[in-house]
């Protein structure tokens, strides 16, 4: 239990993925605008992360490893989350229409946003054991959505802000993510 | 003459990173040191180089229904390839580079230079392409790691700078952001354009069907 809750201020907060980790930043960026986009997005990624967590780990550990074959992990990894997000787009739509449609949009983008695959090779680098990485996993999403909700309500100020016509846009958005990291940069020094 | 341009348009004018705004993970991660970022943006000319030959030998091979797994196949081996050669030549870089080297992966660049170009042209065009827009974004992370280790470190591809005093902000992440925040505004000024309003979404392959792009604007 002391090791989950380690990990959870660890996901969340210290090594937060986005702002200190720089993992994820192209959703970050991109779909951060409204409050509304930032919720679905980071739903849909905390599914997304613990599942392919949940099926990568045992492929890593029951398949390669035994048979010595760990450096195959990346194209292992990278082809069962994209095989996994149009598996859950598929079903979704089936299933689960109202879901569907409140994530649905969220998952083609997925499958190329590199906190996912980072996710999961990261578990693997730290010899998590299989609840630790599912626990890490979803933390870590935590903290994407986390990241992704607090920078929706500075870029909402921003929108109506009078900026320089060289800084407008992308330019004024990144010093603005860098003021929020520096936020974040409060928590280092917590977990020894 | 116009193979020559495929070389040279990814250097400065199409620049990948700076203009095009793709690839920005690793643009922030690896760049606290001029020298990283020289890496890095090799290991990932190497891949893009090797991909867009082979997509673009295989082109009228792969399906276009699962074109996206197939194309990431392709990347996945050559950055396999490309981080078993660092691991064994290169051990101080392969352990600079981290996860962020297996992350190439899905860096959108590559993605989407063979959704772009590869897949469309044939090999000696592409080859210089991903030869000319691995050396812009390697151009960008050496200027992106130049100026933080100049600023954050007092020193420049691992040489001290006399009388520069280190502000570590920089090479922490909040620098980062803040970095190439001004550089993508310096380059707005000096090109003189309308600065681009959001990422380029353009050379993303799930462009088409893609959440951020329907439902943000």
């Amino acid at each position: 239990m002391k090791s989950i809750f380690i990990i959870m201020l660890s996901a969340v907060f210290v090594d937060n993925f986005v702002l200190s980790k720089f993992m994820g930043i192209c959703p970050f960026l991109g779909v951060s605008k409204k409050l509304s986009s930032s919720l679905g997005m980071g739903a849909a990624v905390i599914f997304v992360m613990v599942c392919a967590t949940a099926v990568t780990y045992p492929v890593y550990s029951g398949i390669l490893a035994p048979n010595g074959l760990e450096y195959l992990n990346t194209v292992s990894f990278i082809l069962i989350i994209a095989l996994f997000v149009q598996l859950v787009e598929i079903a979704l739509k089936k299933i689960m229409p109202p879901l569907y449609n409140a994530l649905g949009v969220y998952l083609p983008l997925i499958t190329t946003n590199c906190a996912v695959l980072g996710v999961t090779l990261i578990n693997i680098e730290n010899g998590y054991s299989f609840v630790e990485s599912l626990a890490n996993s979803f933390f870590v999403g935590v903290g994407f959505t986390l990241s992704l909700i607090l920078f929706s309500g500075v870029r909402s100020k921003l929108e109506t802000a009078d900026i320089p016509q060289t800084f407008k846009g992308v330019p004024s958005t990144l010093i603005a993510a860098s003021i929020v990291s520096i936020s974040f940069l409060a928590f280092s020094g917590l977990i020894k | 003459m116009s193979n020559f341009k495929e070389f040279t348009k990814g250097l400065i004018k199409e620049n990948p990173n700076l203009v095009g705004l793709l690839g920005m993970c690793p643009t922030l991660a690896v760049t606290t040191q001029a020298i990283n970022g020289i890496g890095m943006g090799l290991a990932t000319t190497f891949v893009l180089l090797g991909s867009n030959i082979v997509i673009s030998l295989l082109k009228n091979v792969i399906p276009k229904t699962v074109k996206l797994p197939c194309y990431i196949v392709i990347i996945a081996g050559f950055v396999t390839l490309i981080s078993f050669l660092l691991h064994g030549y290169i051990p101080s870089l392969y352990d600079a580079l981290g996860t962020f080297l297996n992350l190439i992966t899905v860096n959108c660049i590559i993605l989407g230079r063979a959704e772009m170009f590869a897949c469309k042209n044939k090999v000696i065009p592409s080859a210089l392409d991903g030869l000319g827009m691995g050396l812009g974004f390697t151009l960008s992370l050496f200027l992106m790691g130049s100026v933080r280790e100049i600023l954050g470190s007092g020193s420049w591809m691992g040489f001290k700078i006399p009388g520069m005093h280190p502000m570590s902000v920089f090479v922490m992440s909040a620098g980062g952001f803040f970095v190439l925040g001004c550089i993508i505004a310096v380059i707005n000024k000096v090109a003189g354009k309308k600065p681009p309003q959001k990422l380029g979404c353009a050379g993303c392959p799930n462009a088409e069907n893609c959440a951020a792009r329907k439902g943000g604007e």
